[in-house]
């Protein structure tokens, strides 16, 4: 029988608050246990919440920008489970009234084509804390400093169907939200996570099969391993006449495997309600202003815009625009030398290059823009050649930061007097009278010898057209 | 309204409760004679009213966002059952 | 010195006639004198109470003292003290010694008073008589053999005995009001919101307000003026400014407007406690009110309305109280979910337990419509009976409780009988509106209670009319015998 995937993904993007949803402890990660969870994050009696400002914006940003429905009025309502990362007994999230519905994003498949996502809500919540199975006699650690971290939950429509359109809508979420600056997208570190809803029907069947759940995946490779394990598990079990259990399931990243959580064998029932502690949220007109003022031209907007006003290929105009700091890069560099293509170069080529060795955000490179923008300005008025360039840009990158005093001090500039090119041709031509006489007698490609020995005599100064040209010339006369 | 044993017993689960299998009936009779008192509201119709989930007609009010808390661990975790290396301990959780 | 207004006692330590260490040292003595008959204090804070008696002391001294300073009081246990046990009245927090204080501790603390202990309660502030608490039941100082009203029962009867001049009070259906009618006191629920909840532990979040329970108006307008305003800790808090209660307790109430419900003077009133209100009532015609019979239909659904909000909402704010971070945690758990259920099981009593149940029950799937969400919707058609009666008239008059204090026990298999307790007091709460309840007569040796509703943020007002009454009627001065000297 044939089957068709039907997979939704829950999205859980850390929003880059600097203090909890609802409280003023601090979000940064790595610190000792248990020291950033405040009276709040740990529940004691009698302490309230009070809703973090930027949490509330940076979700009506996401709103924004995936064109979603932005209601006036949104509710806090309390999901309640007992887990031992839970100090409350009780998440704070958002039920029946988020603060983002019905939006959408353009994913581009394999073959090009274009897809469109439908993302259901997304809606604001408390992260839990950790727990940390190392041994402690048998027992389990709780560290609560994640606890109360901003969450924005991202809910897609069940409308992705195979493991690479969930990795390819991923994706596109993950740039977004980072694009925004709503959030790191650290995975390594869990800021960016996501459970995945699976399940499969005979194709052409309109209703959905029974479908499970797959928590906490944090890397795109593992949401395309657990989505295709999970999805020949169970047409597996169809096929051999079995049934899909509705589960939640935790995918094993050594094994390959998704397995059912054990913990979770109970339905729950989360007996949701309106949280008394908070009031409803108002978005009013103005702020959905003052957030649309802040709202960054998009990656699709910004891709389209390199390709016209900056003549770049699609494929380089996608890489780009992938990242909004080395776009706004970018384009400092290609408006500031006129160079767009060759800015383009630099940024993909050298430049990626030393920011991977180092592992190494373009927002903390030692290159400034204005310095790369320099660096090409010299290129195209002949100061250096492409080659020194590339020879000097160690130097930049370890903090040499004015060019021109760079190729000064190291007497770089490219020697463009004919006079001199002509001398030094003389000179190389006399010191290898035997090579003059067998490129003469027909073999043309000893032309490579005489450029590199004249290169290499005017210290790769010399302006290699000129040098080919007037090589020529003498070695015809 | 009458709540069955099981029933009390589920609610009691739900709940995280353990409850003695001696005084499930009696619960169940309290809880039961509870639901029928609040079962009076029946009798009033409420199709056309809002819900009322506070007393003040006000919205919610937010905070700046700014780190305000210090580290008070070693005080919050001096009235804690059990900690170990600033964790606090419970029975091993099984995912 | 026993039986002094906080002007008096003001007055006192402003002229030196007495320092605060020793009007402190007074109290913890009478205290230690009558609490082991009336069990009104779980924790006796002496070390500390004379030590912030010696502060305000030399606060006096070098004239930098407000009105309140140096005046003892006690708080009731459910308003986190940092570094002295809170419990709340439960075996659950019979270990927990506060990291932080109340916004309202903060305040009276910052006013200058000695805090002399933390008061009795019922168990999370759950029950009409303070039988339901780990600490034992509280006696009535009027007739020890009978109840003091809960929840904040340990309030009202130290108030009543004169082991404290003052204490506050929280109030969810009636908590403050319905002991202080049973004691004989004066007792004040201001309009939601309008104190701070922040460190006071949640019962049921929408319903929940700090109050006072003191011997008169005037007493409970000093303190209330100290305790109430804005909080940024608390998002349900009211941005409004502060008021001076004092300076209008003494407005005359000519052409003021009481509306009588006759829904709180029908079935289920006490018919010797229905006259002692109607004579009260009669004595405001003498001061100049006018009394109009009104109506608020939707009386007998509070009750009902109130235990599945009430219950949804403490069951959700009690699911922190799971044994991982502080209080009890159960001996030996096998596992992860033992030590939930038996710490849970085993810290919370049987009426927690009840209304726990009740709460979860109430919101589980297939349920919520019917019982949650219905009740909010009730909760709506009460709040617009108490709209439209404040179109007609100025104040709300009514009994506090139906009936004077109950024999101790008598109420305890049937919590049905006892939720009735608070007919009367309840649907204030659903409304957000503040109440009172002012001392007016005694049926066979027992206080009873007038209760008057205002509408929201009018305690000034409400304060005011009750003053007004308590300069031509003494019952507020009386002291039950046992305890006048």
């Amino acid at each position: 029988m044939a089957w068709e995937t039907v997979i939704g993904l829950e999205i859980h993007a850390q929003l880059a608050t600097k203090s909890k949803i609802f409280s003023g402890a601090s979000t940064a990660y790595g610190a000792e246990p248990n020291t950033q969870a405040c009276a709040v994050d740990l529940a004691l009696p009698g302490v309230l919440p009070v809703l973090n400002k930027e949490a509330v914006r940076m979700a009506v940003k996401f709103g924004l920008a995936l064109d979603a429905i932005v209601p006036s009025r949104s509710v806090f309502a309390r999901k309640n489970y007992f887990y031992p990362d839970l100090p409350q007994g009780y998440q704070i999230s958002q039920f029946d009234l988020p603060i983002v519905a019905n939006g959408h994003l353009d994913i581009t498949l394999e073959n090009g084509d274009t897809k469109r996502i439908g993302v259901t809500r997304a809606h604001l919540e408390q992260d839990a804390g950790k727990s940390l199975h190392e041994d402690f006699h048998g027992l389990t650690g709780i560290d609560l400093n994640r606890a109360g971290t901003p969450l924005l939950e991202i809910v897609s429509e069940p409308d992705i169907r195979n493991a690479k359109e969930a990795v390819a809508y991923m994706k596109k979420i993950h740039a977004l939200v980072q694009y925004l600056h709503i959030c790191d997208g650290n995975m390594a570190e869990g800021s960016f996570r996501c459970d995945a809803n699976v399940s499969v029907r005979p194709l052409g069947q309109e209703e959905f099969g029974t479908r499970t759940e797959i928590k906490n995946l944090n890397s795109f490779r593992f949401v395309e391993r657990a989505i295709n394990y999970e999805v020949e598990r169970q047409i597996d079990l169809l096929e051999s006449g079995g049934e899909v259990v509705q589960e939640t399931r935790l995918f094993d990243s050594d094994k390959g495997e998704t397995r059912s959580m054990r913990s979770k064998e109970e339905a729950n029932d989360y007996r949701y309600f309106p949280c008394p502690d908070l009031l409803p949220v108002e978005i009013t007109e103005e702020l959905l202003n003052e957030v649309r003022e802040t709202l960054p031209e998009l990656p699709d907007a910004k891709r389209q815009r390199f390709i016209s006003e900056f003549g770049l290929s699609e494929k380089d105009a996608s890489e780009i625009s992938a990242n909004r700091d080395i776009a706004e890069y970018f384009e400092q560099v290609a408006t500031g030398s006129g160079e767009a293509k060759m800015a383009a170069n630099w940024i993909m080529g050298d430049l990626s290059a030393h920011l991977n060795k180092e592992d190494m955000a373009i927002s903390n490179c030692p290159v400034s823009a204005q310095t790369l923008t320099v660096l090409i300005q010299r290129i195209t008025d002949k100061t250096i050649s492409g080659k020194i360039a590339k020879d000097i840009f160690p130097d930049l990158w370890a903090g040499e930061a004015d060019v021109d005093a760079l190729i000064e001090s190291k007497g770089l500039k490219q020697i463009t007097d004919t006079g001199a090119i002509e001398a030094m041709i003389a000179e190389v031509l006399a010191q290898n009278p035997s090579q003059v006489e067998e490129f003469r007698a027909g073999k043309e490609k000893l032309m490579g010898f005489f450029v590199g020995q004249v290169m290499k005599a005017s210290k790769g100064k010399a302006n290699p057209g000129q040098v080919n040209e007037i090589l020529r010339k003498l070695l015809k006369a | 309204m009458s709540l069955t044993a099981d029933e009390v017993r589920k609610i009691a689960y739900l709940a995280r409760l353990s409850i003695q299998e001696e005084n499930i009936q009696t619960y169940a009779d309290k809880l039961s004679g509870i639901l029928d008192l609040v079962a009076q509201m029946e009798a009033v119709g409420t199709d056309q009213v809002e819900p009322m989930a506070h007393p003040q007609h006000m919205t919610q009010r937010l905070r700046e966002d700014v780190v305000t808390e210090s580290n008070q661990r070693d005080k919050f975790q001096a009235i804690a059952p059990a900690t170990e290396a600033g964790l606090y301990l419970v029975p091993k959780v099984i995912e | 010195m026993y039986n002094k207004s906080l002007n008096e006692l003001s007055a006192a330590l402003h002229s030196g006639e007495v320092s605060s260490v020793e009007l402190t040292q007074y109290f913890l003595d009478r205290i230690k004198r009558y609490d082991g008959e009336i069990n009104s204090f779980i924790t006796v804070t002496e070390e500390q109470a004379l030590a912030s008696a010696a502060k305000a002391d030399k606060s006096i001294a070098a004239g930098q003292a407000g009105k309140l300073t140096g005046i003892p009081m006690a708080h009731k246990d459910i308003f986190c003290t940092d570094g002295v046990k809170t419990t709340c009245g439960s075996r659950m927090l019979d270990n927990f010694i506060a990291p932080y204080n109340a916004t309202v501790v903060e305040k009276l603390e910052d006013a200058g008073m000695p805090m002399l202990g933390k008061l009795n309660m019922d168990e999370f502030a759950m029950g009409s008589s303070n039988e339901t608490s780990f600490y034992g039941a509280v006696k009535n100082p009027w007739d020890s053999t009978r109840v003091p009203g809960g929840s904040s029962g340990g309030s009202a009867a130290s108030v009543a005995a004169r082991l404290t001049p003052i204490a506050t009070g929280t109030d969810t259906g009636g908590s403050i009001r319905q002991p202080a009618s049973l004691c004989g006191l004066t007792g004040i629920k201001p309009t939601y919101g309008r104190v701070s909840r922040w460190g006071m532990i949640a019962f049921a979040s929408s319903l929940d307000q700090a109050g006072v329970l003191g011997r008169s108006a005037e007493d409970c307008a000093l303190l209330l003026e100290a305790m109430v305003g804005f909080d940024e800790k608390d998002s349900t808090s009211v941005e409004r400014d502060t008021e001076d209660y004092t300076s209008t307790l003494s407005k005359p109430l000519d052409g003021l407007k009481i509306g009588l419900p006759k829904e709180y003077f029908g079935e289920g009133l006490d018919a010797e406690v229905g006259k002692v209100v109607e004579a009260a009532i009669d004595e405001y015609k003498k001061l100049g009110a006018e009394v109009v019979e009104i109506s608020l239909p939707n009386t007998h659904l509070a009750v009902p309305a109130y235990y599945v909000i009430a219950p949804a909402e403490c069951s959700s704010n009690l699911s922190r109280f799971d044994g991982v971070r502080y209080g009890y945690r159960c001996e030996d758990p096998q596992d992860l979910t033992d030590m939930y259920m038996r710490s849970r099981g085993e810290g919370f009593g049987s009426e927690v337990k009840n209304r726990i149940m009740i709460g979860t029950y109430a919101l589980s799937a297939g349920y919520y419509d019917a019982y949650y969400l219905k009740a909010q919707k009730v909760r709506h058609l009460i709040s617009d009976d108490f709209r439209q009666a404040f179109e007609q008239v100025d104040v709300i008059m009514g009994p506090t409780s139906p009936v004077t204090a109950f024999k101790i026990g008598e109420k305890t298999d049937d919590p049905v009988a006892m939720y009735l307790s608070d007919i009367f007091t309840i649907a204030v709460n659903l409304a957000g509106l503040p109440g009172m309840s002012i001392p007016a007569g005694m049926v066979g040796g027992l206080p009873v209670g007038l209760q008057l509703i205002g509408n929201y943020f009018a305690e000034g007002r409400l304060l005011n009319i009750a003053h007004q009454y308590q300069q031509l009627a003494d019952w507020h001065q009386q002291v039950p015998a046992g305890y006048t000297d």
